[in-house]
């Protein structure tokens, strides 16, 4: 099977290298042949018009096309060639054959199906497997559709395929799936990594990966794009539903990360700032200020030059978390061991650089921004601010992750940049953009009066002082939120600020719906709630951006909850009561258990509430024999206000009783239900708009016959 | 001639002279001004004294700003490891340092003396740890001077030529024909 797989890869190797050099002939003799090639200006060899018609010409371009198909065919074989060696790996993991060191290392017997199939992307060479792969799925789609703009698409496989050949040079050279172990072959193998064997772990790392990988398909296209000087803003919408694809698997990722950590860790958070955390965070806003900025381009021909570059961090940035994972070059709790890797990711970061700076400074005269601003107070600049802040926001977390470094370089010692840090820096800033999301869809393109922004954001201002004064004047005894004294604390103030935000965000948000929907119910009868279906279907992008926005800011309500955390550490013996919260936790015994895969011991508690049991909780802490390692499976009670959260942290040598931890973390469920309401807001924004009626009053009709329909806004 | 010489010249010389009803906005404007920065003083004030609380509330604060050291890279009241060999030690040392009446700058010093800089959860604001806080800053300052010359320079850019035989329509009459195309498009 090893030989299968390995031949596999040697196969996928060359097909993507054929596909490179076979498109950059085809390209290159097809600019030459061309008088004005299809939807490009023309490169400086194209021909006279007299040389056009020349049957030596045509021969030569027909030839072009040929090599140029060869290689588009290619790409798609790659596809394949790379699917066989995954699911060789895949199979040699359920025939536990550990004569291939990846299987030994990363999977056992006794390891449960789901999980061998996990192990695919459980280790450092079956990811990079398994990132290939994606890539590979990718070009495979871009290639079938290909007729929507075949030189835009020839350009953009391209660099798919110089991608694809970077990550079968590693596989292929440095980090090899199928190598063999040497000398005696284990019976067993050593066994997933325990924090692994988590039913959410088998999606997160696909997720994420499909989110990153992702991301190189909207750079294929701009760097294709900015080689070919393509005019217009075509490629833009080509791209449009690539990238928002690819940022809701990136965005499902992230936070399925986070879920992960909160419920397998068993330190009661779910963000720790950790440096690969903040590798998925970096594109992750990068990549949401370019889909915002974007809209600048299409509407308005503006801030070309900068989507360019956005379109590439957001790229790079996917690659340098990688670097970071795998270099250890950073120090972090989740990074891959240490290998040689690193020094290819250095390089290919350092060449994907080159490549795009080269072709943007031959170029950039293309990318002049086409129209004049009118006013501030638009969507225009309120775009311009927002770029601003996210990118400012990836500075952060990027300077953050590497200022221990650089401390290490300037000063001689290593420094650690924790919560602390991020919480001092990025909160404020993250604040202010909260402002722009309540404020920017307020905006209209070009200009606004500020008398129709006054109008429009009165209400909304209103409600969130409302929410505000409310939130300050209730007793604390009706849960977490409430009875919030901002001066008490900095991290108060903050929490009552992000939430007064959220509401504005909120009611702005409704107050669009309302609007436009009352609009339609006058035309059209229908009720109100139907005339905002019909509403958002008529502009799925922008009613489905809003309801984004609506989910960011449930997202922020459930991070605002942090600021009143609690936790409690007791050692319990049988009928033993802890008290946290609003929660009386009495335990009932404690017990032990051993299968194949791992041994366990977990505490049985009672939970009570007002002096009622509503729950009962079985925190579990676990020994994996093969692989030798002790993981934590906390209980989490979650409600709309707080989570109960036990974990089990083991026994007391002494005595045998054991030591149990609750947390009690305010809103957290709001976090998750936020990540719901975003993908959905996403998946609405990817459906395709309801054509609007156009009311074409009778003059108009007879002085305009070939009138076009005004095309919606967003 | 120091700075504080040459501002006062060039006040003194280039301010024109006002009226009675100008002067009195300009003071009342300073008032505002020196009010508002008052204000603001004394909520900056309000804030950095935050948390100067009770020996509970500060070990759970400092405990928050102190890192585990024994290589799980949690902050140290999150470290979860039972049997860990230094956080149960560490937190033992917090509260010993609070029971003394150390000052949380001391605890903190004491806390690198003992352990190194990565005890510490955040990077200082001395020496070459400020640089930490200030570039972030430093970026949004530089970020929102980019913005406002790409602004300027996108104000002042030539309006797009209009075809032969047409006229530019007036002011009021366009922002009319806006305010329809929106309320018929914008749906």
């Amino acid at each position: 099977m090893a030989e299968i797989g390995s031949f596999s890869l040697l196969l996928a190797l060359a097909l993507s290298v054929y596909s490179f050099v076979a498109g950059i002939i085809a390209l290159a003799f097809q600019n030459r042949t061309s008088l004005q090639p299809a939807g490009a200006t023309a490169g400086r060899g194209a021909l006279p018009a007299s040389l056009e018609e020349s049957p030596l010409i045509t021969t030569i371009r027909q030839a072009s096309e040929r090599i140029g198909e060869t290689a588009r065919r290619a790409g798609i074989a790659t596809f394949a060639a790379v699917l066989l060696a995954s699911m060789v790996l895949v199979i040699c993991a359920f025939r536990d054959d550990f004569s291939i060191a990846y299987i030994l290392h990363h999977s056992n017997r006794a390891l449960p199906g789901p999980y061998k199939f996990a192990v695919l992307w459980s280790g450092q060479e079956g990811s990079l497997l398994f990132w290939s792969l994606l890539l590979a799925a990718y070009g495979f789609v871009l290639r079938l559709r290909y007729k929507t703009d075949p030189r835009l698409f020839a350009y953009a496989s391209v660099v798919l395929s110089g991608v694809q050949i970077f990550f079968l040079l590693l596989l292929n050279f440095a980090a090899h799936p199928f190598a063999i172990v040497q000398g005696t072959i284990p019976a067993d193998g050593n066994g997933l990594n325990p924090l692994l064997q988590y039913p959410e772990m088998v999606i997160h790392p696909p997720m994420l990966y499909l989110g990153y990988v992702g991301f190189t398909i909207p750079f294929a296209f701009a760097l294709g794009a900015l080689i070919m000087k393509y005019p217009g803003e075509k490629w833009i919408h080509i791209t449009r539903r690539w990238t928002m694809v690819t940022w809701a698997f990136l965005t499902c990722g992230v936070f399925l990360g986070a879920h992960w950590a909160y419920s397998v860790l068993g330190w009661g958070g779910y963000w720790g700032w950790d440096p690969v955390e903040n590798a998925s965070l970096m594109p992750w806003l990068t990549g949401t200020a370019f889909l915002h900025s974007v809209m600048m381009q299409e509407k308005r021909g503006m801030l070309k030059m900068w989507n360019m570059w956005l379109v590439f961090a957001t790229f790079w940035l996917a690659i340098l978390g990688t670097f970071l994972t795998r270099s250890g070059i950073i120090s972090s709790v989740h990074a891959f061991a240490q290998s040689s890797i690193g020094d290819w990711f250095a390089w290919f970061l350092a060449i994907t650089l080159i490549v795009f700076l080269f072709f943007f400074f031959k170029n950039k005269s293309h990318l002049r921004s086409e129209h004049k601003l009118e006013s501030l107070i638009s969507r225009e600049s309120s775009f311009l601010f927002n770029n601003l802040l996210f990118v400012l926001l990836c500075f952060t977390v990027l300077w953050g992750t590497w200022f221990p470094k650089i401390s290490e370089l300037v000063q001689g010692n290593k420094v650690t940049v924790g919560a602390p840090f991020y919480n001092r820096v990025a909160i404020p800033v993250a604040l202010l953009l909260l402002i722009l999301t309540a404020v920017g869809p307020l905006l209209a393109w070009r200009k606004t009066s500020l008398e129709s922004l006054k109008r429009n954001f009165m209400w909304p201002t209103v409600g969130a002082i409302v929410v505000v004064v409310f939130l300050m004047s209730t007793p604390q005894s009706w849960g977490s939120a409430f009875g919030l004294k901002p001066w008490r604390d900095i991290s108060y103030f903050y929490s009552l600020m992000a939430i007064a935000l959220s509401v504005l965000v909120t009611l702005t948000v409704a107050s669009e719906f309302y609007r436009g929907g009352r609009v339609i119910s006058k035309h059209t009868g229908q009720g109100m709630f139907a005339s905002m279906v019909q509403l958002t279907h008529r502009n799925t992008r922008r009613y489905g951006g809003y309801i984004v926005h609506f989910g960011v800011v449930v997202v922020i309500i459930g991070f605002a909850g942090a600021a009143f955390n609690q936790d409690k550490e007791m050692e319990m013996k049988n009928g033993d009561k802890m008290t946290i919260g609003p929660y009386t936790l009495i335990c009932r015994s404690s017990t032990e258990d051993d299968n194949p895969d791992h041994y366990s011991q977990w505490a049985i508690l009672d939970v009570f509430k007002a002096g009622k049991q509503i729950d009962t909780m079985t925190p579990e802490r676990r020994f994996y024999h093969a692989s030798q390692q002790t993981s934590t499976m906390p209980d989490i009670r979650s409600t709309l206000n707080e989570d109960l959260y036990v974990v089990f942290e083991g026994l007391n040598q002494d005595n045998g009783h054991p030591i149990l931890k609750a947390h009690l973390n305010a809103l957290v469920m709001w976090i998750w239900m936020g990540v719901w309401i975003m993908l959905i807001g996403t998946v609405l924004a990817l459906i395709p708009n309801a054509p609007a009626p156009v009311r074409v009053p009778a003059r108009a009709r007879m002085t305009h016959p070939h009138a076009e329909p005004a095309v919606t806004g967003d | 001639m120091n700075n504080r010489q040459m501002g006062r010249i060039k006040c003194g010389d280039s301010r024109p002279r006002l009226s009675a009803g100008r002067a009195a906005v300009s003071l009342w404007a300073r008032m505002f001004r020196r009010k508002a920065f008052q204000a603001l003083l004394l909520s900056a004030a309000v804030f950095t004294l935050l948390g100067a609380g009770d020996p509970a509330t500060r070990f759970t604060e400092l405990g928050h700003q102190l890192m585990c050291i024994c290589g799980c890279n949690q902050i140290l009241l999150e470290c979860n490891h039972v049997g860990c060999p230094a956080s149960d030690g560490m937190r033992n040392e917090l509260m010993a340092s609070l029971t003394r009446g150390d000052s949380d700058s001391l605890v903190e010093q004491g806390f690198v003396q003992k352990y190194g800089p990565t005890v510490l959860a955040a990077p200082t604001t001395k020496g070459f740890d400020r640089a930490a806080y200030i570039m972030p800053f430093a970026a949004l300052f530089l970020g929102f001077g980019l913005i406002a010359l790409v602004i300027r320079s996108w104000k002042n850019r030539p309006a797009p030529a209009i075809a032969d035989g047409l006229t530019p329509i007036p002011g009021p009459e366009l922002e009319q024909f806006r305010d329809q195309a929106r309320k018929e498009t914008d749906l």
